[in-house]
């Protein structure tokens, strides 16, 4: 079947019911999607499916097919990096770091429908993405920080 | 490592008269140094001056041996050996470099003496040092216990300015000034004419000098980077998805491994039926293992579907089937048969305590798992000569050599290639993933095999903190807490993990009542007894280890004293606190939270201090009692460090401590019903989520002598700080964690 992946376009030869996650990291070795949970309780596999945040541990391959995909790589690289990856680097939210690419996309997504959320939306918008190590509180910050700049202000 | 392995047995660990054995021939041995790794595979035109710095004609690598979990050490301790090494912090890559005992944990040592890290006495310190004399002999390397910083702070700066002075002596010679006249600055020796000559121009030259020892350091007053808010050097690769974990490695014609382990830990594999498992598609292999069965396949996915489909015949597990009877070993484990030690006894409590006018209370803290986000895995290779393995590991001597015993290579053909990991939280200081891959790769010569554990098999295999109770006995009198007697009754995780590093743990364990026994409190009649219950399912040290169980025991008791007396739960502490690093501590913490600034009706505030790692950390956290539940308003933290290294990372870690220690205590436990863990997923063991987390404040003092860690001591006062406000806000007595088997959170 046929995916578009960060606007390049893929043949993979994978069951129907494979999870987008698996397809991504090991048909297409995009690893900056990461493994945490498969349920859809961790949010560490975030990706975007035209436009719109998904769990790509939830999305079988067959759902993607055709569609637009955006996994981290996708949205910015480190020379070029997204206004919300600039927030996280500014606000050194990672510690371990692994959950942080799911982290990032969920609030990248959402700030296109929210641009400008108040605390409660960032709380209900950015709380099934878990964070082992704790960095609930400069996620908090990067995401206000990320929202104004996406606005044009400074 | 045969002598690591024949020395540990006699002599390793911790806080017993078993070190005695070792000490003479210890002292000869730690007087040498140990040889310098770097040397040996050294190429022409490449410069080592130690093992930590490594200099050719294009590049400058540091080698920064301690692993990073998250805690962001990779960062910190290049930034030590930068910081006399005058780098800039784009001016050189890192490498975590190979298992080697030069990178042995110096600091280590005055965790494992039984003495207060307060005591600056003859016998306490000559203690530390025959235990450092020992963790040297051994080469331990291990990284762990919040010693990063200690261990690293001077020795990387001593190699810094090694490395610098003898580039100063090489660039001597070739313009033929004096060294003295000679600077350093951004990568280069600076002339006395202001020419500069970068570093990778004098490696070739400086590889035939003998390095220049150098032990002077510089004042902290003039640091450029130690100290100052510094960027982490992995923080743009973990923003944009390019940092590599171990999970994410690539290579060519790699097979993919899943695993079904036994659910009852640690019990093997009777037989199994892979029918099935072997027809489905992209499946290469099925492969019996000792406590279970791996799926080999094209793909991850495909590899965790086949290991599930293997019909699989357990043998039963050592410990209790059921949660209820692990409860009741605890309970019935306070007796004098199985007293571990009394480890403070100050006044005399039995004198001052009589039944009838004590105030009783029990403490339970259960199993909880580690589970950090990324889930275990490895990389392996195994040849006839030799094993690589890709595997990020908080002790990787102990790993290499597990590799080598299963392989039936000896230790120095094993290659151990450290990763940065997602998370840890004590779990990397297990070897099950290690052991597992090396059977696999055994099984199979010459390919390379990746294998990655489900969130399922994780957690069902999590070797969890301590499961223990506390019985509390106390007397107050004119307002003051007049004696308090606590018993601690928990399984050793100490003697756990190290039975199956093969070794005995002699003597009593320190961890039981660490966090109770050690408080600086002068309370005139006060006993701390340890009790050990009979190892039931296997533990393992969990952030912060035992005082995240016997730190919420002995302050909630305290706290519970304190109010019977009718006393101000932070001004009664202050009055028992003897030490005037920890009373600083208690004070800034009172005035940050605003302590004694009225609340609402519905509200209320706690207060908790716990010593862990020689650091004292006093939190105070306040709540509403809304109509749906508790909700965190707000935590304050403070801590004494001795002095603060990386404040950006530090106040990271502080927040994310108070996270994790009160994100498990309100809902985290693991449980076992039929021999195997109840809980398999997040859903069921969630910690803290975003919506649920207060404001944190944070605030690191520098008045403690010595310079400590921060990755586990703000832990311990979370939970205790919580149950205290709860009962400040409803005059509820939460005495068992999970606290939401009593009371409701938003």
């Amino acid at each position: 079947m046929k995916l578009t992946v960060n606007g390049v376009s893929h043949e993979v030869d994978v069951e129907e019911d494979m999870p987008l996650l698996w397809v991504l990291r090991d048909e297409l070795q995009l690893t900056g999607t990461k493994y945490g949970c498969g349920i859809a309780q961790c949010g560490a596999c975030t990706v975007h499916m035209n436009g719109m945040a998904v769990r790509s541990c939830q999305v079988p391959a067959k759902e993607a097919a055709d569609q637009t995909i955006t996994t981290i790589e996708g949205l910015g690289q480190p020379e070029a990096l997204h206004a919300v990856q600039a927030a996280w680097v500014e606000h050194q939210v990672a510690q371990c770091g692994y959950c942080q690419s799911g982290q990032i996309m969920q609030a990248a997504s959402f700030l296109q429908f929210k641009p400008n959320p108040t605390d409660e939306d960032i709380d209900r918008a950015m709380s099934a993405n878990l964070c082992r190590c704790g960095t609930y509180p400069r996620i908090r910050e990067a995401v206000k920080t990320a929202a104004k700049s996406l606005r044009g202000g400074v | 490592m045969g002598k690591l392995k024949t020395f540990t047995r006699r002599t390793f660990l911790v806080g017993s008269s078993a070190i005695a054995g070792g000490v003479a021939f210890g002292t000869f041995l730690a007087k040498k140094p140990h040889d310098n790794p770097l040397a040996k595979n050294l190429n022409n035109g490449e410069a080592t001056f130690n093992p930590w710095v490594l200099i050719d004609a294009d590049k400058i690598t540091l080698i920064v041996p301690h692993m990073d979990m998250g805690q962001g050490v990779a960062s910190i301790q290049a930034a030590m050996i930068a910081e006399e090494l005058d780098l800039e912090m784009d001016q050189f890559a890192i490498s975590f470099g190979l298992p080697d005992a030069a990178y042995h944990n110096t600091a280590l040592a005055s965790e494992a003496v039984p003495f207060l890290s307060t005591d600056d006495g003859m016998t306490a310190q000559a203690m530390r040092t025959v235990v450092r004399s020992v963790m040297k002999i051994l080469g331990l390397q291990v990284t762990g216990g919040s010693t990063t910083v200690p261990d690293s702070l001077n020795k990387l700066r001593i190699a810094g300015a090694t490395a610098r002075e003898t580039l100063k002596r090489a660039a001597a010679i070739q313009a033929d000034v004096d060294a003295a006249e000679l600077t350093t600055a951004r990568g280069a020796v600076v002339l006395p004419d202001g020419k500069r000559i970068a570093y990778t121009d004098l490696a070739a030259a400086a590889a035939a000098l003998q390095p220049v020892h150098h032990n002077t350091l510089r004042d902290p007053a003039s640091w450029r980077l130690l100290g100052q808010p510094m960027q982490r050097l992995d923080i743009v690769g973990k923003s944009t998805g390019t940092l590599d974990y171990g999970i994410d490695l690539q290579f060519d014609d790699l097979l993919y491994a899943a695993v079904q382990l036994n659910p009852g830990k640690g019990a093997a594999l009777k037989s199994h039926d892979d029918t099935q498992a072997k027809a489905m598609r992209g499946v290469q292999q099925i492969l019996p293992l000792t406590h279970g069965v791996a799926a080999l396949a094209d793909n991850s996915w495909r590899a965790m579907r086949a290991a599930k489909a293997v019909v699989c015949d357990w043998a039963e597990a050592s410990y209790p089937a059921e949660q209820a009877d692990h409860w009741q070993l605890v309970a019935d484990s306070f007796t004098e048969e199985r007293l571990d030690k009394i480890w403070r006894d100050d006044g005399d409590v039995e004198q001052a305590i009589t039944d009838a006018a004590a105030h009783q209370a029990e403490y339970r803290a259960p199993y909880v798992a580690h589970q950090p986000l990324e889930p275990l895995n490895a990389v392996i290779r195994v040849t006839n000569e030799r094993a690589d393995i890709w595997v990020a590991h908080q002790m990787p001597r102990f790993a290499q050599q597990k590799v080598a015993e299963i392989t039936g290579l000896e230790v120095d053909q094993v290659y151990l290639h450290n990763q940065y990991a997602g998370g840890s939280f004590g779990h990397r200081l297990e070897f099950d993933n290690v052991i597992l891959a090396a059977e696999i790769g055994r099984q199979m010569p010459g390919k390379t095999i990746k294998l990655t554990y489900t969130r399922e098999q994780d957690f069902a295999q999590d070797f969890t903190r301590q499961i223990g109770m506390a019985r509390g006995r106390g007397l107050v009198k004119n307002g003051q807490v007049k004696a308090m007697d606590l018993s601690v009754a928990t399984v050793s995780s100490s003697e756990s993990q190290m039975k199956r590093l093969g070794q005995s743990a002699p003597g009593p364990d320190k961890q039981i009542t660490e966090g109770a026994w050690n408080l600086p409190y002068d309370i005139e009649h006060f006993r701390v007894s340890a009790y050990r219950v009979p190892e039931l399912a296997p533990t393992s040290s969990w952030r912060s280890v035992g005082a995240s169980s016997a730190g919420f025991f002995a302050d909630c008791f305290l706290d519970e004293l304190i109010h019977q007396a009718g006393a101000d739960p932070l001004a009664e502490r202050l009055r028992l606190c003897n030490h005037p690093v920890a009373k600083a501590v208690l004070e800034t913490a009172g005035e940050l939270s605003g302590w004694g600034r009225p609340l609402a009706e519905n509200q209320g505030r706690g207060i908790a201090f716990v010593e862990s790692f020689g650091v004292p950390v006093a939190e105070v956290v306040e709540v509403t009692m809304t109509d749906r539940g508790i909700r965190l308003d707000q935590v304050t933290v403070v801590a004494d460090v001795g002095r603060v290294i990386d404040p950006v990372n530090f106040e990271n870690l502080m927040q994310g401590g108070a996270v994790w220690g009160l994100g498990h205590a309100m809902n985290c436990e693991i449980t076992f019903k039929n021999g195997a863990s109840e809980q398999l997923n997040y859903h069921r063991h969630a910690g803290m989520r975003l919506y649920q987390c207060p404001k944190i404040v944070v605030k690191g003092l520098e008045n403690g002598a010595q310079v400590r860690g921060i990755g586990e001591p703000p832990v311990p006062p979370a939970a205790p700080a919580l149950a205290n406000a709860i009962f400040a806000a409803t005059g509820q007595r939460v005495r068992e964690m999970p606290f939401d088997q009593h009371i409701r959170f938003v």
